[in-house]
């Protein structure tokens, strides 16, 4: 049977994803995507790019444990909204500038994810799934009670975005953008750093075999929990930074829906890839915001249709695709 | 004492509905080793087939229990049939996306059609009221759910294990290649199964009809809930599916008589403390897991 995190990639492409592909490689595509990053506001409305932005980390950060742990967290919501009312509140009573803000909210969010993973990762599979689920939906129901703290159904209002007083960042969401722009990117730096160290090639081995791990003298449960912790703190700063950029935290950040979203993405673009993430944080909120736009209130109906599709026809995703056929046509020439 | 009866016969109607759905959702997952993420908006679909049938043809809830069922049946195997099939032999985790974007697809084509507002639907005069035991006043309803729930658990259960039909789907699910190696055609079974497993959720959906808010909604704490059952009754078993399905509307009802702040915290709370405890859950088999 095959995993879900390789998605019926072969070795080479899944040794191509670890490896990154040959140096220059890389190199063209790290200035591919910083110059996407960079040019982004230009074109999409510069909230929508941040958007873009921060979910494309989370994804990112669900990918670090789907693809390279092969553990599929359908409760990510719960460190993502965990760590935007976090920030939010933060932000709010002390008064930080709001990068301080985020890694305070990032931090919280790995404190959420030490007792959740440790319970989670007791089990695997469609199990760790549904524990995840259950465990985030139970955060959900506690935000929503403690009304006083996180304004229950109507929000927390009002998250400042102080940024030692240069009132460019502060009040337009342009130079925003730039100024959160770096923690994103150093998530998504992170998430590159961890995948190619020894540890990410343990995470690797325990994805692929368990027990052969374990005999190996590999503590299999704590590997699996330290990647959630660190899968959960940079699924915090991307919540965070969403956070600030909206300037409030709404309750259904912390929403098994928007577990399912992230996942979406990371499905869609392609599952043990990091990249495919982006893409599909990408498409997917500029899909929303378009259906948005045009006044078409029922987003469920197509992002539940793009789901049902990729499972069924697409399970490489759009970047394991393209690897896919990158590699097969390299092979094809290289045997010539 | 009287109060405690009260919440007693509340949370066991309440865990009827957990029950029903848990029973189909575990059946499902014996035999196709699929966790339906749907099984919420089946839930949900259920209600609001009753509502819809009741304003459209008049049809009571007595024909409603067996009407919506059937067409349930049928409504799952198609949806087998057509999607779900599919990816068996892979990861059971792509059935779980692809039950999850399904459930985004019904609740917003629901949500579309019939609002977001709740659809009003009238119980029989014979179920409204009270009835006096011991004197407290019980609701009527709530008896005649736990009764009806009860009823079919047994009957699925006396299915199970004294026809030739349910001894198959047994072996199936237990030891799916010793079963095909003694010439049981295993593979026969798997559609009308989802079938009967999407047709108990409807169930539960029309009996919550009456008794709760009918909206596209209705189903997205539901699933949770009913997630939460089965971790703790152990997934795949049936009678863990009922015992946790009526456990859990047991912890809810008293926990919002007594603890109201924490009432839904506490079923997440009881689910902690069995996968510490028993990871398998409390009528689940160890199975190896990687």
């Amino acid at each position: 049977m095959t995993s879900i995190a390789t998605a019926g990639a072969s070795v080479t492409e899944q040794h191509a994803a670890i490896a990154g592909g040959r140096p220059w490689q890389r190199w063209v595509l790290l200035a591919v995507g910083l110059t996407v990053a960079l040019a982004l506001p230009w074109f999409v409305y510069p909230p929508v790019a941040m958007d873009i932005a921060a979910w494309a980390l989370f994804a990112v950060a669900l990918d670090l444990l789907l693809g390279y742990c092969g553990l599929l967290s359908f409760g990510h919501a719960a460190f993502w909204g965990g760590s935007a009312y976090a920030t939010g509140l933060i932000a709010i009573h002390f008064g930080v500038p709001f990068p301080v803000a985020i890694l305070g909210g990032a931090l919280f969010a790995m404190l959420l994810a030490l007792p959740i993973g440790y319970l989670s990762v007791k089990r695997s599979g469609i199990y760790f799934a549904m524990v995840t689920l259950a465990f985030a939906q139970m955060l959900f129901f506690i935000a929503n009670q403690a009304s006083s703290l996180t304004g229950g159904e109507n929000g927390l209002q009002g998250v400042p975005r102080s940024f030692f007083g240069i009132e460019a960042v502060e009040t337009d969401s342009f130079f925003f953008y730039y100024a959160a722009l770096p923690i994103i990117l150093l998530g998504m730096w992170a998430a590159w750093r961890i995948v190619h160290s020894p540890f990410g090639r343990v995470l690797v081995a325990i994805r692929d075999n368990a027990p052969r791990a374990r005999a190996l003298g590999y503590d299999v449960e704590r590997y699996k929990l330290i990647v959630f912790v660190l899968s959960a703190g940079l699924s915090g700063l991307a919540g965070g930074v969403f956070a600030v950029s909206h300037g409030f935290v709404a309750l259904p950040e912390l929403h098994w829906a928007t577990s399912g979203e992230v996942v979406l993405m990371t499905v869609l673009g392609g599952i043990g890839t990091l990249w495919g993430g982006v893409i599909g944080a990408g498409l997917i909120v500029l899909l929303a915001d378009y259906l948005a736009s045009s006044g078409f209130d029922g987003i469920g109906i197509v992002t539940g249709g793009v789901f049902v599709t990729v499972v069924l026809l697409f399970r490489r995703g759009i970047w394991g695709t393209a690897r896919h056929l990158w590699l097969t046509r390299r092979r094809r020439v290289g045997s010539s | 004492m009287n109060a405690v009866l009260q919440y007693t016969v509340q949370g066991l109607a309440a865990g009827s509905f957990y029950a029903l759905a848990a029973l189909g959702l575990a059946v499902i997952f014996g035999v196709l080793g699929v966790v339906n993420f749907a099984h919420g908006a089946f839930y949900m679909l259920g209600a609001v087939a009753a509502a819809v049938l009741l304003d459209t043809l008049g049809l009571s809830l007595w024909g409603a229990l067996i009407v919506v069922p059937l067409l349930m049946l049928v409504f799952g195997m198609l949806v087998e049939r057509l999607l779900v099939q599919w990816l068996l032999p892979l990861d059971p985790l792509y059935n779980l996306l692809l039950t999850f974007g399904l459930t985004l697809l019904l609740v917003d084509l629901v949500k579309r059609r019939y609002g977001v507002s709740g659809l009003p639907y009238e119980r029989p005069d014979v179920l409204s009221g009270r009835v006096q035991v011991g004197g407290v006043g019980l609701p009527v309803y709530q008896l005649f759910v736990i009764g009806v729930a009860l009823l079919v658990c047994l009957g699925v259960w006396l299915l199970m294990t004294r026809t030739r039909v349910g001894m198959i789907v047994r072996a199936a699910t237990e030891r799916p290649e010793l079963a095909g190696a003694l010439g049981i055609n295993v593979g026969r079974w798997v559609t009308p199964v989802f079938g009967f497993g999407v047709a108990l959720a409807g169930l539960a959906g029309v009996l919550a009809a009456p008794f709760r808010a009918i909206t596209a909604e209705m189903g997205s704490d539901f699933i949770i809930i009913l997630f939460a059952v089965v971790v703790i009754g152990g997934l795949g078993s049936i009678v863990g599916a009922v015992v946790g399905g009526f456990l859990v509307g047991l912890v809810e009802a008293f926990g919002q008589a007594y603890a109201p702040t924490f009432a839904q915290v506490l079923i997440f709370v009881l689910m902690a403390v069995v996968v510490l405890a028993r990871p398998a859950g409390l009528f689940g088999r160890e199975e190896a897991t990687a």
